[in-house]
């Protein structure tokens, strides 16, 4: 006659104990086996360390100019040699580390903000789901790189235009997954229950859709924070990026095209860590997606 | 003969519900409408303080819509659903959202329908912080304490939901349900995700709740033994209509609908040794998109006669409380 | 006469993130020609693994087998891969719980049954499609030579798994495995599909298996019932012996638990206490026994074996006379009532 299970209080309180621990080893287990993420992450964390410290590692001035110095191949002294002027390019690329990290954060968190609103809102309601999904539709339709020039030509080369116009191109692709990723969610038996108990949509979303979501927004804004580091120093090398004399890793390999037959290190070192960059955040990305959306996996 | 036409509060039923229909237009790509599927078509019945209504049917009979348009979870076409004389179906949203804590409901995956993300304690407070009840502490202790009567422990508060087996979500439901001290429940196929032996727990405890919150259930099911044990009264539904209607034993000792009789008989029963009877029905159900006119159980009817084909038969009482839409019964 | 299927101490092995999981452990059954055998069990008991290591369709890079399979004789575990598929579908066969996942809906279902007749028979394109026409004949299915045409998708629940009925004895298996093959659809339907085995069973003499966790199903269609529990069998028995007397207390338990349509509905339901435990943590002594109201010291301690008693039926539990005396003396008690 007794419906309710039986249970020993205390084995429960220490399962519950050693489960915990248990679930936080098998996720350490699963980050550790995955040693494409592993590879990214550190090379991520030093890229970033690099940023946060680059007036430390910088041997020179990145924009001190030296005329008896210029072209010079790489040695003890310029470890990446100089450029036309006579800067030192390792501190001029551990600059640019620092301005495409700023540019690529920045990005990923403001056009993150908004795209998580856009997406949550057309999921929710139709009639804005109309709208804002034939806008973004409208804004998917030219290459993103088209864009970003056009937008930084009307604002004019500056690293907060740069900033503004990447989070603009960026904004629809992630209001695009956060939309579908809320479509899922809205479709659980628990947000109607919410809607039977008299929930508003505003708690809908917010409390309950937006949590759910947030997985896919962080593999997302890896995937951004990747792409924008490319557009940027495609922008920086067409002339329309973060401005000159202020060092990026795009702008350096515009400088050094010119003179690519004589000096390489002025093109080969900032384009590896462009490369470094990228890949590092696309392997992160793919082994995030895989610890945190297991239905991805084959 | 006054007192009969003066009902008081009491003897008037808690839940009315007449003429619900529920059509959802079908529309075409360019958003033309072609077409209504009628889901749920004249259904009417009442329910009483403390009693349970089953309402049982095959897959696509509507009943699950039903239920949902009492909680105009989807707004119904037309009817009304009187509750203790005021129509459900009237109220502004507005007042409607503050009348939803008399009337909630349980649904039937486990697994969804608790949101994964938060802890169980706060899904139990959600209701109580949408209706602005209680402050935070009063919450927590409300929750624990509902943990305690669903079966649960109180310190399982801080728990995740997948942490918890079916039947144990199950509860959570329950709990999360009874938090803004409904009158009504809706159960939606409540058992039916559940373990055989884990079903008759969880009905155990819905038995018990119901004494102890004076609570009413609409119980909609397919598994025709478990309504028989927990419902007052049964609905029996067939392609968005009621067929039969009458009290439990009255329906299972002289059932009269033809469709009420294929019903009961292919019930698998656990006794190799009963023998019996089974009219085992031909063809499928027909789509709610094109229902067969007249009686629209007429395709598959056994006793079928010219007159169904083109009548559509009157759900009318034919004994005390017992109520059956078929041109045979006269 | 010799078995068909033979099981001997089948042991199933998953290794798993948190080490090995034991689904199956030490099953043994047989099943004969023309029988059919319910396996009944809640979620988690090992009723469906057991079936699909018959076939061994299972992940083969984390499942490890034991024991022997023994199909007319000859060990399915030691066949080679390229063997394995000879006799799927063809000499054994098997129905899935959801018909519209295990139909490919590209492909017309004439088109699907013709071609699982021509992977394993040596017949032409015509013949084959001449027999999917008789296959969905012989399932029930009204004017089949339209149906054969039709996708997957145009079909209801019950027309689907007709369909893959038919799929499932096109090539006349020998066995047949039936994974809750009426779960997913309506009662009146339900009853339509299990005449439609009982029939097929009798006209091609199969052994079938029906795994399901309905014990009303089992007591209308099968001859012989294994309960299984935490991946052990628990009790064997043929259907009228189990259901009237069963031995051990959770088959007592599931019996009680379900309501019944004859009985009295203001009593409560029977309930067995607490929940399934994870296969990661198996109990000690029988598994049964923290959820068992008879477990005494040694239940807890050591597990018990499955014994055989002289009328065949199978039994894991220590105390299984004491409770058989106890049912017995219950049986006469309520007999002098009436």
């Amino acid at each position: 006659m007794d419906a309710k299970p039986i249970y020993s209080s205390e084995k429960i309180v220490l399962n519950q104990h050693q489960y915990n621990k248990e679930q936080r080893f098998l996720l350490f287990k699963r980050i550790l086996s995955n040693r494409l993420m592993m590879f990214g992450s550190i090379i991520l964390i030093l890229l970033t360390m690099v940023a946060f410290l680059a007036p430390i590692i910088a041997t020179q001035d990145p924009l001190a100019i030296n005329a008896t110095a210029r072209l010079q191949a790489p040695s003890s002294e310029h470890y990446f040699g100089t450029d036309n002027l006579g800067r030192d390019l390792f501190s001029r690329v551990i600059y640019g580390t620092q301005a495409s990290m700023v540019v690529g954060i920045s990005v990923a968190l403001i056009s993150g903000f908004f795209g998580m609103v856009i997406g949550l809102y057309s999921a929710y309601n139709r009639y804005l789901d109309h709208m804002l999904m034939r806008i973004c539709d409208g804004l998917m339709a030219f290459p993103a790189i088209l864009l970003a020039i056009a937008i930084m030509a009307a604002l004019g080369p500056k690293t907060v235009n740069v900033i503004a116009a990447l989070s603009f191109v960026m904004i629809p692709t992630v209001a695009r997954v956060i939309r579908s990723a809320a479509l899922v969610v809205k479709e659980q038996t628990y947000i109607e229950a919410l809607k039977s108990q008299g929930a508003s949509g505003i708690r809908i979303i917010w409390v309950h859709i937006a949590p759910n979501t947030i997985s896919q927004l962080i593999i997302q804004l890896t995937y951004v924070f990747a792409i924008s580091i490319i557009i940027e120093a495609s922008l920086s090398f067409l002339g329309v990026g973060i401005p000159a004399p202020d060092p990026s890793w795009g702008n350096i390999i515009y400088e050094g095209k010119a003179v690519i037959y004589n000096a390489w290190w002025m093109t080969v070192f900032p384009g590896m860590f462009i490369i470094l960059a990228v890949l590092a955040l696309n392997l992160f990305g793919d082994g995030l997606r895989d610890l945190l959306d297991p239905h991805s996996k084959k | 003969m006054q007192s009969l036409l003066q009902k008081t509060n009491d003897e008037r039923p808690l839940l009315e519900v007449k003429g619900l229909k529920k059509h959802f237009p079908i529309t075409s790509a360019l958003g033309k409408v072609q077409g209504y599927v009628q889901a749920v078509n004249n259904v009417e019945f009442t329910l009483n303080k403390r009693e349970t209504l089953g309402l049982v049917g095959e897959s696509g009979c509507g009943k699950s819509t039903t239920g949902r348009t009492i909680l105009r979870l989807i707004e119904p076409t037309s009817g009304q659903a009187l509750y203790k004389g005021k129509d459900l179906f009237q109220l502004k949203q507005k007042d409607f959202q503050k009348m939803r804590s008399k009337l909630q409901m349980v649904f039937q995956d486990p697994h969804s329908s608790i949101n994964p993300k938060q802890r169980i304690g706060r899904a139990i407070e959600e209701p109580m912080k949408i209706h602005k009840l209680y402050d935070s502490k009063e919450r927590s202790e409300r929750a624990m304490e509902l943990l305690n009567k669903v079966g649960l422990r109180g310190d399982q508060y801080y728990r995740y939901p997948h942490e918890f087996s079916g039947g144990q979500r199950q509860r959570i439901g329950i709990a999360r349900a009874l938090a803004l001290n409904p009158e009504i429940l809706i159960c939606d196929e409540p058992v039916s995700a559940l373990d055989v032996s884990i079903q008759s727990q969880v009905i155990n405890l819905m038995e018990e709740l119901q004494e102890q919150f004076n609570l009413s259930y609409i119980f909609i099911a397919h598994d025709l033994s478990v309504v028989r044990h927990i419902s007052d009264q049964i609905g029996v539904m067939y392609l968005g209509e009621l067929v039969e209607k009458a009290p439990t034993d009255e329906l299972f000792s002289h059932p009269l609908h033809p469709y009420t009789k294929a019903l009961l008989s292919s019930i698998p029963v656990a006794n190799p040794e009963f023998k019996r009877e089974k009219i085992v029905l031909k063809g499928d159900i027909p789509s709610p998109l094109n229902p067969p006119a007249g009686c629209k159980f007429h395709t598959r009817c056994p006793y079928a006669i010219k007159r169904c084909k083109n009548e559509e038969p009157v759900f009318k009482e034919v004994a005390k409380n017992h109520s059956v839409a078929c041109h045979l019964i006269d | 006469m010799e078995p068909l299927l033979k099981l001997n101490q089948l042991k199933t092995i998953f290794s798993t993130e948190k080490g090995m999981v034991t689904a199956v452990d030490d099953v043994s059954f047989e099943v004969y020609a023309g029988e059919m055998v319910g396996l009944v069990g809640e979620s988690g008991c090992g009723k469906s693994v057991t079936s699909e290591s018959i076939l061994q369709l299972l992940n083969e890079k984390t499942t490890n087998y034991e024991g022997e399979i023994l199909y007319k004789g000859m060990n399915l575990l030691s066949l080679s891969e390229e063997q394995m598929r000879e006799i799927r579908g063809n000499e054994i066969s098997m129905i899935f719980q959801d018909p519209m996942s295990s139909l490919n809906p590209v492909y017309t279902i004439g088109n699907q049954i013709a071609e699982a007749i021509m992977i394993h028979q040596k017949v032409g394109k015509k013949e084959a499609n001449l027999r999917a026409i008789e296959m969905l004949r012989l399932t029930g299915i009204p004017s089949p030579e339209k149906r054969v045409h039709e996708y997957p998708h145009e079909l209801s629940g019950g027309m689907r798994q007709r369909v893959m009925i038919a799929l499932a004895l096109s090539c006349k298996p020998q066995l047949l495995i039936a994974d809750e093959p009426t779960t997913a659809l309506d009662v009146t339907i339900q009853s339509q599909i299990l005449e439609l085995i009982q029939e097929l069973r009798e006209e091609l003499d199969m052994g079938v298996i029906l795994i399901t966790h309905d014990l009303g199903v089992v007591a209308e269609v099968c001859t012989r019932v294994i309960v299984m529990y935490l991946g052990q069998i628990i009790e064997e028995a043929d259907v009228k012996t189990l259901f009237k007397s069963p031995l051990h207390p959770y088959t007592k338990g599931l019996l009680k638990s379900i309501p019944h349509l004859d009985g009295d509905r203001t009593q409560k339901l029977n309930v067995i206490k607490g929940v399934v435990p994870s296969l990661q943590d198996v109990p000690s002594g029988c598994r049964f026994a923290p959820r068992c109201d008879f477990a005494t010291e040694q239940c807890r301690e050591n597990p018990p074996e499955l014994l055989e008693l002289v009328n065949g039926q199978k039994v894991r539990c220590w105390n299984y006379e004491h409770i058989l005396r106890e049912a017995k003396d219950h049986a006469v008690t309520t007999s002098e009532n009436k």
